[in-house]
Parts: structure tokens; C-alpha cells; sequence
């Protein structure tokens, strides 16, 4: 790391200690330029991947999926039926990859962990009252040690939108810290909920408002609200942190959540990747994909790739 | 005043209620006009927007099935003058829309005729009843164009199926004029799709296809490749329908079979109680 980097790297980690100082380095952020990015998302969506680079792209797209269910209609059996495709995604054919984590509510999380101990697969929780986060701080802290001690090894925590949205950033702010510091080793995402920000501006400063804060993934949306992940949203996200690492030399992850239905849509996201932050990024480690229907496409245009036959929906499980 | 210069019409497919151009970019001269050649990733497309359509259409009742095809009829019925000038004789498009009339006749009183009451021994009400089965693929005959295609099309919908159907490679404008007949009337996007080009590009791709649930290869001239055909299907053991012999008569009673084949019987068992 070079000398530059690192006096930037302690000159940023001071910024939390007070609210102007937080105040105006977020407003100091260069504004979106927002015909440039939803252009630029547009352009890098019209790529052709084709053949050999399509059936690499589908294995990664597959490692990349946070296979997700959420519902008030959980029960331990469909988490666990869940967790079981997790590990064999592809029961027909033992070359298809795991997927990357399995992502439940916190009171599911001990019977996912039942199934995945041993794995490869990680086990994420939401948490800090998913979705809305509209609860006390306490409660929230309470909700996510619950997680962890449960067995996630993967934290997904929402922002305090309304204080975000009324610029008390050093609140958002101690809240993630705090979150940080509640999740111990497992890792946090931090979900922006991008569909609430209103402004493409509003998405690089709480981008970089979580990256100060220590997340480790900055994710766009819960999936609960009706404008979630777009490519443009991403593209933003993606430059926040290309420009942290370039700033500080600390990677972050990013994850796109909600709407990314097919392997196309998810095709695209990968050559964005690719094109705005580089190789460095299209590893699971550094970006994932939050759905649930998206792996069940992924699965058919893999079977297609392979077989030369279309397949169809009936021949994957439904969950 | 210069003189008027008159609109040259596109033909194109029918995927979904829309009429896209071919995927391909592509498209082929044929009885004077240019029209859309299908490909292999048309036939994809098509069998998503079929298969989307089946919940809605399957789930209609018997009743409204038989309403939308009187009323697909009405608009055949009215565009026959359009019909015979691409060459269509006039008697062929009166039976077309007889025969549409008769298959729309048949949406409600199938079930009584091919479904009923089963006598068991035992205190049980035994019922069997036919249900749709899905996604139909259709090789449309040759000729006669209009006739032939309404003879596969109807049975096929009736019932509550969807269709994807490789037209006529020779004579597709009736069947493109048959989809704009479709369009406009009533009739929800994605139950009938229309493939016009080779049957050997976008034929092997439908009975290949998993999320296919049967094939009427009825205009397959070629017995190699109707062999072929058959052998791709039986990997998700589609429902099969043989190509027509060549001599058959089009204008001639269908009889229940084209309807009954792509069906599914559900029979039921039901306690009588005391």
C-alpha cells in the first residue's frame, strides 16, 4: 500500500467522529451524472455472451446466487428443502456448482445451519428488523448477535432510511458500527434500499457513508419494496467502490437484489462487473446475486448448454 | 398531385399477441412477399409466450373459450374478401370459417361427451374428466392454407391448450392474415403463435423442447423426418399426432380426434356419503 493511501485511509477514518465532517464529505462526493449511468448501464447491457464464455458466465452467475427466501410463510421444512438445492443445485448433474450462501430470517437460520455445516455454502441472516428497520437500536443489535449466534456467518442489515433521508448521517452511521461490531466475524452487508433514496446522488453517498462505516458488502435493495435492483443503481454502487479501494485499499462487495429473474439480466451484471471494476470483482467472494426465482433460469439455460434440448420449469424443484 | 404511393405490407410472426420481426433479422420471398423466416430461437420465444398464456386460458371457462372462437369466426367471416385476393378459393374460406364454428360449438359439450360418470362397485361418485395438456406444437398441412391451419388450430385451443405452429413454408400469407384475424379478437395473447419458414429449422427445436407437452406433425411430408420428429418428442413422452396421409380430405367431417388426443383425463374418486 503506498504512503498517499494510507494517510487517505486515516484521514477517512476520522470523518465518523463528527457530523459535519461526515456531512461534508458526502455532499462532497461528485453528483451522478444521471443520463450517464442509466446509458452506460444501457450500452453494457447489449453485450453478446455466447457459447463457451456463456456456460462460464452461468457457473459463476450460479456461485454468485444468495439463494433467498423471505416470507412470512417460511417454515423449517422449506428452509431446509432450500439449503438442500443450495449444496446440489442441479441434482441431474454433479458438475453444476454450489451456490454461494443461503439467505433466510434469523429464526430460520438454525435449521439452514443443520444442512450446510461442512459446506462451502455460507449461511446469511437478515437482520437488524428486516425490512423497514424501524425498530430501537437495541432491538436491532439483540436481532443480529441472535443471528450470528444461530450460525450465520453472513449479516444482511438495513439502513436506518429515515435518518439517511433527513441527513442525521452520524446516526446511520453508529448504527452500522455498532452492527460491526455485534456481528463479530461474520460478515456484514449493508442493504441501502436503493428504491427509498430517491436520487442516483443519494445511492453514492450511502454507498460510501457504509464502506466508512465497515461494511463489507454494500447490497441494493431487500426485495420489498417495488423498485429494487437496476443496472444503473449497480453501476453506482460499483464506482463507490472501485473509487473506496482506489482510496483506501480495503475491497468491498457489491450485491444486487430483487428483479434479476433471468440468466440474461444476470449475464448483464457480470459484464458490468467486469467492465467497471474489473476481475477483481467476479469472484463470489466479492459480488453476489440476491433471488430466488434467478437460480431456476440459471439451472435451464446451464441444462441447455449442455443437453442442446430447452428445458422447462417443471423439471426444477419450485421453492 | 404526384400519385399515391401504396403501403407495401410486412409479414411477420405472431409470438405473444405481438407481431415481431424474426430474431434472426431474417426473412424470404414467397408468393410475392416478404415474410419473416423463423429460427430456432423465434420457436424458443414462442413456447415461453405459449406457455405463459396456458394458466389463463386452461383456467377460462368452457363457456368464454366458446365465445372468443365464435367471435374469431365473426372476424374471419368478415375479412374474406382479403383471403380470397391472396388466392384463397372462396368456398375454402367458408368452410374455414365453418370449421372454426363448429370446433367453438364443441368448448362445452366435449366434457359431457368424452368426460362422465364412471360406474363402480363401491359407495364412491367416479368421474373422469378431460383437462388440456398444455402447450401443443403444430406442423401445419401445406395446402390448403387457410383451411388446413384452421383444421389444426381450433381442436387444439378449444379445449384449453396453447399452440406454437410451423406454418405453411409455401403458402404463409393466410396464415399471417389468420393471425392479424386472431389478434383482434378477444382471443389473449400467446394461445396461438405462429412460426412462418422452414419446418426443418423450427420443427426439430419443438419436439425437442422439455416445457413441450405434445406435437401434431400433421403436415410433415418428409417420413424421414417426421421419424425424426417422433423420436425427439418420446424424451418427455409428448403426446404425438401422425402426419395426414396425402390424400386426405380437408373439407370431410374431423370427427372428435385432433380434439380428444391432446387431452388429459383427471378422474376423480369421491365418498357417496350415507
Amino acid at each position: 500500500m503506498t504512503a498517499t493511501a494510507t494517510s487517505a485511509r486515516s484521514d477517512l477514518s476520522e470523518l465518523g467522529r463528527s457530523e459535519t465532517a461526515l456531512r461534508t464529505f458526502l455532499h462532497g462526493l461528485p453528483g451522478v451524472d444521471q443520463v450517464g449511468a442509466e446509458q452506460r448501464a444501457a450500452q453494457l447491457g447489449t453485450r453478446s455472451i455466447k457459447t463457451t464464455a456463456k456456460a462460464e458466465a452461468i457457473d459463476l452467475a450460479i456461485r454468485m446466487v444468495d439463494l433467498t427466501t423471505l416470507e412470512g410463510a417460511d417454515t423449517p421444512g422449506k428452509v431446509r428443502a432450500l439449503a438442500t438445492k443450495a449444496l446440489r443445485p442441479d441434482p441431474a448433474d454433479p458438475s453444476c456448482p454450489h451456490v454461494g450462501a443461503v439467505c433466510v430470517y434469523p429464526a430460520m437460520v438454525p435449521y439452514v445451519a443443520e444442512v450446510l455445516r461442512g459446506s462451502a455454502v455460507h449461511l446469511a441472516s437478515v437482520a437488524t428488523a428486516f425490512p423497514s428497520g424501524q425498530a430501537p437500536l437495541e432491538v436491532k443489535l439483540a436481532d443480529t448477535r441472535a443471528a450470528v449466534e444461530a450460525g450465520a456467518d453472513e449479516i444482511d442489515m438495513v439502513i436506518n432510511r429515515g435518518a439517511f433521508l433527513a441527513g442525521r448521517y452520524s446516526e446511520v452511521y453508529d448504527e452500522i458500527v455498532a452492527t460491526k461490531e455485534a456481528c463479530g466475524d461474520a460478515h456484514l452487508k449493508v442493504i441501502l434500499e436503493t428504491g427509498e433514496l430517491a436520487t442516483y446522488d443519494n445511492v453514492r453517498r450511502a454507498s460510501w457513508l457504509a464502506m466508512l462505516a465497515g461494511g463489507d458488502f454494500i447490497k441494493t435493495s431487500t426485495g420489498k419494496v417495488p423498485v429494487a435492483a437496476t443496472p444503473p443503481v449497480t453501476l453506482v454502487m460499483l464506482e463507490a467502490v472501485r473509487d473506496f479501494r482506489a482510496a483506501t485499499g480495503r475491497q468491498v462487495g457489491v450485491k444486487p437484489a430483487g428483479g434479476i429473474r433471468t440468466t440474461k439480466d444476470a449475464i448483464k451484471y457480470l459484464v458490468m462487473v467486469n467492465e467497471t471494476v474489473g476481475p477483481d470483482w467476479l469472484d463470489p467472494d466479492w459480488f453476489r446475486f440476491g433471488a430466488s426465482s434467478l437460480l431456476n433460469d440459471l439451472l435451464m439455460q446451464r441444462t441447455k448448454l449442455t443437453t442442446g434440448v430447452y428445458s422447462g420449469p417443471d423439471y426444477f424443484t419450485l421453492d | 398531385m404526384s400519385e399515391r404511393v401504396a403501403v407495401r405490407k410486412t409479414y411477420k410472426l405472431f409470438i405473444g399477441g405481438k407481431f415481431p420481426r424474426s430474431e434472426s433479422g431474417r426473412s424470404y420471398l414467397v408468393q410475392d412477399a416478404n415474410v419473416s423466416l423463423a429460427s430456432r430461437k423465434d420457436a424458443r420465444d414462442a413456447v415461453v409466450a405459449a406457455r405463459a398464456a396456458v394458466k389463463g386460458w386452461a383456467g377460462a371457462t368452457a363457456y368464454n373459450r366458446g365465445q372468443i372462437l365464435y367471435r374469431a369466426a365473426e372476424m374471419l367471416e368478415g375479412r374474406r374478401e382479403q383471403f380470397v385476393a391472396l388466392g384463397v378459393p372462396g368456398d375454402e374460406v367458408d368452410a374455414a370459417v365453418d370449421r372454426w364454428v363448429w370446433y367453438a360449438g364443441w368448448s362445452d359439450k366435449l366434457a359431457q361427451v368424452y368426460g362422465g360418470a364412471n360406474p363402480v362397485a363401491g359407495p364412491y361418485f367416479n368421474l373422469s374428466a378431460p383437462e388440456p395438456t398444455g402447450v401443443v406444437a403444430v406442423v401445419a398441412p401445406e395446402r390448403p392454407a387457410l383451411l388446413g391451419l384452421v383444421s389444426v388450430i381450433a381442436p387444439a385451443i378449444v379445449t384449453g391448450n396453447t399452440v406454437v405452429v410451423a406454418t405453411s413454408p409455401t403458402e404463409p400469407l393466410a396464415a399471417v392474415t389468420l393471425a392479424e384475424v386472431l389478434a383482434t379478437s378477444d382471443l389473449p395473447g400467446g394461445v396461438v403463435n405462429l412460426l412462418t419458414g422452414r419446418i426443418t429449422e423450427t420443427a426439430p427445436t419443438l419436439a425437442a423442447h422439455m416445457d413441450v407437452n405434445a406435437i401434431d406433425l400433421t403436415g410433415v411430408t418428409d417420413a424421414e423426418l417426421a421419424a425424426d420428429l417422433e423420436v425427439k418428442a418420446a424424451a418427455n413422452l409428448k403426446r404425438v399426432l401422425r402426419p395426414a396421409p396425402a390424400d386426405h380430405d380437408w373439407f370431410a367431417d374431423p370427427g372428435l380426434g385432433r380434439m380428444t388426443t391432446l387431452l388429459e383425463t383427471k378422474t376423480v374418486w369421491h365418498p357417496k356419503g350415507v
